[in-house]
């Protein structure tokens, strides 16, 4: 008999190429995903070192982070030029750097232009018991297909375009065990946003985590690749879902996936990637899905949740001395007091996009609470932002845009938008936002933005009520 | 890579916990295309406030940074350690590493040691009014009080920064193996490469 073997185990020990004594590995890399922002000093090291790329037909390239989200062609088809000189130079390199190595490149005005993590998975670039990486660390949302997918820095990516290859360690493993199945009203995020809470910023940090449980295994996939996505909001290097019909008849007939008899030949390998009965993870953390409530964050770690029903929580009512420290720093950027109520905190900005969140699930979501009202006054700016070019023509089809634009939204192009301060859209210093993206850390939307995480209807509701409000009143 | 032996000098008493890397570098200066240059816009939100440790005359000029659990989490930006190391830190110790900042930190040839919480506790103390040594040799933290803390390193990570061995370079070496790989998925994974059009 064969030792039992978890998914993480299998896929990494089929990606070995070199295995070094101490204990470090030469791993295979299968797939890489390259946008704008973490490659140009890579190509430029390329360049100097006289070297290619090694495989450029399992590389893809597209600009995300730092495109505007205001249209990019003129009513005669015009390109816009982009105002910052910065970002137009930034993405102008990865523009000539792509074609230059031979690389596939997305460009900002074609309908499959998206941010990198919603267009692997749509394209079919990302596939069960790959190994896939990119310079971003939500890459971990392609561990949702059972991808072993994580996020790398810019010297990495160009060790991997001139190898194909990372000399890794290997993490422990990490399971995420959820009883049971969630309430009416709780979303995805609510759970990955509960989960984070009770491990822990730090609490996945050396591991890759495999999420277990009936909860994960009637989830779309859409549902999965939220939660695998802020997997590196625990610190984990990477988060696993095994795949299963749900993953085949989700990637069947995208365009960059296996076609005919190379499609059943995948499919009876993927049904292999499952953790055998009998495996044993470093560590197991059992989480119970009748204590997910709609979750939002209230500081400035993602690991500073509650749900919508609590109270901003007293800074001495934490244990650890330098958590009490944390807390009183973070009540005080957020401007909240202790013992305040959650619904009582009221938004200007909202924002529904993002690599967690763009995608046409979270938009169908958002656009059912939506229906027949209209943004609270007190809101100032609400902005929908789909996360390709294929989400929006399909939001589109279904008329979903018309809700949001009905409601007081503006319905912007593709792009990571107001996630990260970066772009033009940003959220003004010492104003609210209800945010459907992943991170609330200081200044992350802008300087002095103060971000509260929650899922797309509670973005939703919080649009129509003007404050953070328990979705499950409006949808009853 | 230039080999990295040993570090020595003032260490900034940061402190705190959970520091991301948007704090450490924000997303306004990730526009740049290079690497240089990105010290200035380090710690930004930090430096913003009066009596910051980062412009206190006390620390200027120092080469290690000290900082509490879970440094570097969040974005995988490698900016973080160039604006480090262009601000003038070759070391940052703390009791945990983001696993991404620890590798970026690593590729750049500035040491991430990690210590004990005890351990941090003492040293910024000590760094408030002297130096402390880190040698890569003996994997140890000293200070002039007789101080001594050993720490751990991936073995790879810690050969490649003692001889200042390029990676890209080492793995080059190992093409054989490498198309070996690609061999033997070609032929049991016929399925494998993207259909890029």
């Amino acid at each position: 008999m064969t030792e039992a073997k978890t998914l993480y185990e299998k896929i990494w020990d089929a990606h070995v190429v070199d295995q070094r004594d101490d204990g470090t590995a030469l791993i295979y890399i299968d797939r890489h995903l390259v946008h704008e922002v973490t490659s140009p000093q890579a190509f430029e090291g390329l360049r100097k070192a006289g070297r290619k790329v090694r495989r450029p037909d399992l590389t893809l390239a597209v600009p995300d982070h730092n495109l505007p989200t205001t249209p990019r062609v003129d009513a005669n088809g015009t390109k816009i030029p982009i105002a910052d000189p910065q970002s137009a130079a930034q993405l102008e390199a990865l523009e000539a750097n792509a074609p230059a190595f031979g690389i596939k490149y997305i460009g900002a005005s074609d309908k499959e232009q998206g941010i990198v993590h919603v267009i692997g998975p749509e394209q079919g670039f990302t596939l069960p018991g790959t190994t896939l990486v990119c310079g971003d660390s939500h890459t971990a949302a392609h561990g949702a297909l059972g991808a072993l997918a994580f996020g790398i820095g810019t010297s990495e990516v160009e060790h991997v375009l001139a190898t194909q290859t990372l000399q890794l360690s290997r993490s422990k493993s990490m399971e995420i065990r959820v009883e049971g199945l969630l309430g009416p009203g709780i979303s995805p995020k609510d759970l990955i946003l509960h989960i984070i809470g009770v491990i822990g910023a730090a609490g996945g940090t050396g591991h890759v985590v495999e999420y277990r449980g009936e909860v994960f295994e009637k989830m779309s996939i859409e549902g999965r690749l939220t939660v695998s996505n802020m997997s590196i909001e625990a610190g984990a290097r990477a988060g696993l879902i095994a795949p299963d019909e749900t993953s085949f008849a989700y990637l069947k007939g995208r365009p960059m996936a296996p076609k005919g008899a190379d499609w059943d030949a995948a499919v009876a390998y993927w049904k292999s990637l499952r953790t055998d009965d009998g495996a044993v993870f470093d560590k197991t953390v059992t989480i119970d899905a009748a204590d997910v409530a709609p979750t939002v964050t209230w500081g400035t770690s993602p690991e500073d949740v509650l749900p919508v029903t609590g109270q901003v929580p007293a800074p001495e009512s934490f244990a650890d001395p330098s958590k009490q420290d944390a807390a009183r720093k973070s009540l005080d950027y957020m401007g909240l007091s202790a013992g305040q109520p959650l619904t009582d905190v009221s938004v200007e900005n909202i924002f529904i996009g993002s690599c967690t969140n763009s995608r046409i699930e979270d938009l169908r979501a958002a656009a059912k609470v939506l229906e027949g009202r209209k943004k609270a006054d007190g809101v100032k700016w609400a902005i929908v932002v789909p996360g390709s070019g294929l989400v929006k023509a399909q939001a589109e089809a279904e008329g979903l845009d018309a809700i949001f634009k009905a409601s007081g939204f503006e319905w912007r192009e593709p792009g990571c938008s107001a996630c990260l301060g970066m772009n033009p859209d940003k959220v003004p210093s010492g104003e609210r936002c209800a945010s459907t993206s992943n991170r609330n850390f200081v200044g992350r939307q802008g300087p002095g933005a103060r971000t509260h995480l929650m899922s797309p209807a509670m973005a939703a509701a919080a649009a129509v009520a003007g404050k953070l409000t328990d979705v499950r009143e409006l949808i009853g | 890579m230039k080999p990295v032996r040993s570090v020595e000098g003032r260490a900034i008493p940061f402190g705190q916990k959970n520091v991301d890397t948007d704090v450490i570098i924000a997303a306004e200066w990730l526009k740049t295309i290079s690497r240089d240059g990105l010290g200035k816009g380090a710690f930004e939100s930090v430096r913003a406030k009066e009596g910051n440790v980062f412009d206190d005359p006390e620390y200027a000029g120092a080469s290690i940074l000290i900082a509490g659990d879970n440094f570097g989490c969040g974005s995988s930006r490698e900016h973080a350690a160039w604006a480090l190391d262009d601000m003038g830190i070759k070391a940052i110790i703390a009791p945990s590493f983001s696993d991404i900042f620890s590798s970026n930190a690593f590729k750049n040839g500035l040491l991430a040691i990690p210590l004990p919480q005890e351990a941090v506790d003492r040293l910024m103390e000590v760094a408030k009014t002297d130096p402390i040594s880190i040698d890569m040799e003996s994997m140890s933290v000293t200070t002039p009080f007789q101080d001594r803390f050993t720490f751990e390193m991936d073995p790879f990570r810690h050969q490649c920064l003692m001889d200042g061995l390029d990676e890209i370079d080492l793995t080059m070496s190992k093409s054989d193996a490498i198309e070996a790989h690609e061999a033997r998925v070609d032929s049991a994974h016929a399925w494998h490469k993207p259909a890029i059009a």
